[in-house]
């Protein structure tokens, strides 16, 4: 089983997580500025990459803190896990999966 | 009118013939009706300073819980830690802590009724424990003094390492799982009710 490392608890088993999509998705400033197509953009819309990504985890059987993670989702690889007040890190992670990831992108 | 009072009951309260029959390396009891007390405070605080004062114990950091005493305290989250104390302690406390704390920023919640208690010692603990649970539990990783909160056989626990007994761990397990856990653990010592008087992980 892949083991996720919350940045409190350590590396725990994944099944003790759950997933909670994109990161950094900030509310619109004023939600009743937004029409229809601009509100479903917000809702709904999640980018989809193939490489890494930032996303959203709950450590919900241990100690139930959101935190963010930079995971490659080609390798299911997280190439680094963050307190959910920090910043998105750089999309070029140092781990080898996310160069070989992004070579692949660049070779199609 | 007659008032009927219910009579509280603890979910492991007809266990104790069956916690009997385990091997004689792994003992088992429930203890019942431990005063438990969430608290919820910004590490470092005034506040948080405040209830270490008012109790005169130090918040333990990340996967520890403070040396048993009178009160004991288990770390469940960044802030956010479980007090356990003696059965019937409740009201004292809030009441200590909320006049402690002041207008700080902190909380306070009797969560008592929300768990169970197990107390599991015997040189079978960790070998028995370590067939539903995926943390190492190897003295040298988890030495006393640990308290993780995580997944036994698939049920929430928090598992504290005690200092006081040898290979005692606690279990705080939520009443509803209480029971399922209890069969878990009868279960996983199956293969230990043998002749070799229940040898430990070490052979001890």
């Amino acid at each position: 089983m892949q083991l996720i490392a919350c940045p409190w608890c350590g590396e725990r088993e994944e099944i003790e997580f759950h997933y909670g999509g994109q990161a950094h998705i900030a509310y619109p400033d004023d939600p009743y500025a937004l029409d229809d197509e601009q509100w479903a953009q917000y809702v709904f819309f999640r980018d989809n990459p193939k490489g890494p990504f930032a996303e959203r985890w709950v450590h919900s059987a241990g100690c139930r803190r959101w935190f963010n993670a930079l995971r490659d989702t080609v390798t299911h690889e997280f190439l680094s896990v963050h307190d959910n007040r920090a910043e998105r890190p750089s999309r070029t992670g140092t781990a080898p999966a996310a160069q070989h990831a992004e070579g692949q992108e660049a070779g199609r | 009118m007659t008032v009927e009072t219910p009579a509280r009951f603890s979910p492991l309260s007809g266990w104790q013939d069956r916690f009997a029959q385990l091997p004689t390396g792994l003992r088992v009891r429930e203890l019942p009706f431990l005063t438990q007390l969430t608290l919820r405070v910004e590490p470092g605080s005034a506040a948080a300073k405040a209830v270490e004062d008012c109790l005169g114990i130090i918040l333990p950091g990340p996967l520890r819980a403070g040396s048993p005493g009178d009160v004991e305290v288990l770390w469940t989250g960044p802030d956010e830690w479980l007090l356990v104390a003696p059965d019937g302690r409740q009201d004292d406390l809030l009441a200590r802590l909320r006049s402690a704390i002041g207008d700080d920023f902190a909380t306070v919640t009797d969560v008592s009724a929300q768990r169970t208690t197990l107390a599991l010692s015997g040189p079978l603990v960790r070998t028995v424990l370590a067939q539903g649970c995926a943390l190492d539990l190897d003295p040298r990783v988890t030495p006393a003094g640990s308290c993780l909160t995580t997944l036994l056989a698939q049920a929430p626990v928090t598992l504290v390492v005690r200092e006081e007994e040898p290979s005692g761990v606690r279990l705080l397990v939520r009443s509803s799982f209480a029971s399922y856990l209890a069969t878990w653990l009868l279960d996983a010592c199956t293969e230990y009710r043998s002749d070799t008087g229940g040898r430990g992980w070490d052979g001890r």
